[in-house]
């Protein structure tokens, strides 16, 4: 098996052809391991995950999993792929309960299905206890978790996470992204787009960082944690220059 | 007041039938589909053809159904109408609006909807006759349900609503069950995500129209059983299909149809205090109401 589980090399991609967003984006993402994308709005975290998944045509450009070419996926194949992609909103199906949700995404489990939903549930204790309950009723927080368990559902090797922090509170969004690390444990490879920055580069394994539908940097997440151009573009610091300075000085190579 | 409190409730149960479809095909393909009630008077005219051809082929088949207008034949008629009709909702689909979706926007789409409207109700009129038609031309006489206050309903009308309501009912137990139903109902909220989920659009697509055909036909049919059949019978039911489908909220399965029985009575009220000839305008009146008042409808939500 290939170390890194998603490749995307050259990407050009956006939602009209003659204007791509990303106009050259490469990423590996390591197998079992935390990738996490940042940079300013616009940069085209969102599109690229979601070039990734088959939702924003790739006009250039290749994406592998675990060495075979995926480009342009179906995106109501990337389950069976053992993809699963989590929206950063509107990414559970509110007029349905918890237990509707999850029994959705496990409708091809066949015998296993109720296994399946008992370990999901064994896995999410909140979810378990409000199963009969509409998703829509849940909290912010809750939320993600469906989302997250509906992810896993599809028992996935690769999970894209579109910013799983947006809108929860600090609480909130620090056990939705713990629970994204522990995944990893299981042998899944997150991807994950965030804007709280500093929270996900502590939990992250590999960094790239966007601007303007381009690489700028990439390298270890604990590095750029500490690189102090990076900290002062992205962690608060000035955000003059940006793209210029941390592309001359970060240590860290772009992605070869 | 009752009765057209009653009238409102047999004349809803029909417009609901033709909301479910029409909602989920909005909500859906994203386009206000004015063809859609066309796919009453195909499945009404087709139940007639159908009516005629099993009384022929087998002449106890000819027999009414206990106090009912309504044939073993024509009983019969309305299960095949609702495949057809179905079906030639999924070919309007793939000789009109695909083509439309691929190139076009959503304004194409409303205005070739509205080309296959008049195709499809000339077609009818070329082929049947614009004159009025009948499933059935023996009388039946209404019953006196109550005699205080005083209350009568045709034998037919019964029929039309009990039918009405076990459809739907067998599609609420569908949608509440079943991971089919859930798939439903989850393209109906939220297509990208169903996507991403694994249902594949095209094929929702596809059964979307089946049972929206499918259930237009049997409220053609029931319309005309209760009413007349014409080549107009779906241009005339367009409108209360519509506002039911608004009231409901676009999107709605649930909403379209509480709307269609909330129009039905509505429109029959008003003629407690309106001339009956103002009551094709109660279906514009409520759209507006609704569009003023709560765009997205009683269970409607802003599209994601």
């Amino acid at each position: 098996m290939s170390k890194f589980a998603i490749e995307a090399r050259d990407i050009v991609a956006g939602y009209v052809p003659e204007l791509p967003i990303l106009k050259d984006v490469s990423l590996k993402a390591e197998t079992a391991k935390v990738t996490v994308i940042i940079g300013p709005n616009g940069a085209g975290k969102s599109t690229l995950i979601k070039a990734i998944a088959g939702l924003v045509k790739v006009s250039s450009g290749r994406v592998t999993l675990n060495g075979s070419d995926i480009t342009n996926p179906q995106p109501d194949q990337m389950g069976a792929m053992g993809i699963a992609y989590v929206p950063q909103s509107n990414n559970i199906f509110r007029s349905l309960t918890i237990r509707q949700n999850l029994e959705l995404l496990l409708r091809n489990a066949g015998a296993e299905r109720a296994a399946r939903l008992a370990a999901l549930f064994e896995q999410f204790p909140p979810l378990a206890e409000k199963q009969h309950q509409k998703a829509g009723a849940l909290s912010g927080g809750q939320r993600q978790f469906l989302a997250v368990a509906m992810a896993l559902a599809v028992k996935p090797s690769v999970i894209l996470m579109d910013e799983p922090s947006a809108g929860l509170s600090p609480k909130a969004a620090q056990e939705v992204l713990e629970h994204a690390r522990k995944l990893t444990e299981q042998g899944v490879t997150i991807i994950l787009v965030e804007q709280n920055v500093k929270q996900a580069l502590r939990l992250a394994d590999h960094c790239y960082i966007l601007a303007d539908g381009r690489n700028q940097v990439d390298g270890p997440a604990q590095d750029l944690l500490s690189d102090p151009v990076v900290a002062q573009i992205y962690l608060g610091g000035k955000r003059i220059a940006a793209t210029a300075a941390a592309t001359t000085t970060a240590a860290t190579a772009t992605t070869s | 007041m009752i009765q057209h409190l009653v009238d409102g409730i047999l004349v809803g149960s029909i417009l609901s039938l033709g909301a479910i479809g029409l909602t989920m095909a909005m909500h859906m393909l994203r386009f206000a589909n004015f063809s859609h009630a066309e796919l009453l008077s195909i499945g009404a005219y087709c139940a007639l053809v159908f009516d005629g051809v099993f009384k022929a082929i087998y002449a106890p088949l000819a027999a009414a159904i206990g106090p009912l207008s309504l044939t073993w034949a024509l009983a019969l008629a309305i299960v095949i109408s609702m495949g057809i009709t179905g079906g030639s909702a999924i070919l309007i689909d793939r000789l009109v609006f695909r083509r439309v979706r691929a190139k076009g926007g959503e304004l194409s789409m409303v205005f070739a909807s509205f080309g296959v409207a008049m195709i499809i109700r000339n077609v009818l009129g070329l082929m049947f006759g614009l004159q009025v038609q009948l499933y059935s031309k023996d009388i039946v006489f209404a019953v006196v349900l109550s005699q205080d206050p005083f209350l009568l309903v045709k034998p037919d009308q019964i029929f039309s609503l009990v039918a009405a309501l076990i459809i739907m009912f067998v599609f609420h137990l569908v949608l509440s069950r079943t991971t089919f139903g859930y798939s439903l109902r989850a393209v109906a909220e939220n297509p990208e995500l169903a996507q991403v989920s694994g249902i594949s659009l095209i094929r929702m697509i596809t059964l979307i129209w089946i049972i929206g055909g499918g259930l237009a036909a049997a409220a053609g049919v029931f319309y005309g059983l209760t009413n007349q059949v014409n080549p107009v019978l779906g241009r005339d039911l367009l409108l209360p299909i519509f506002a039911a489908t608004i009231v409901g909220g676009i999107g709605s399965i649930y909403g379209a149809a509480l709307g269609g029985f909330l129009v039905g009575i509505a429109s029959n009220l008003a003629l407690l205090i309106l001339p009956s000839g103002y009551s094709p305008a109660m279906p514009f009146l409520i759209i507006i109401v609704v569009l003023i008042l709560r765009p997205t409808g009683l269970f409607g939500e802003e599209r994601h």
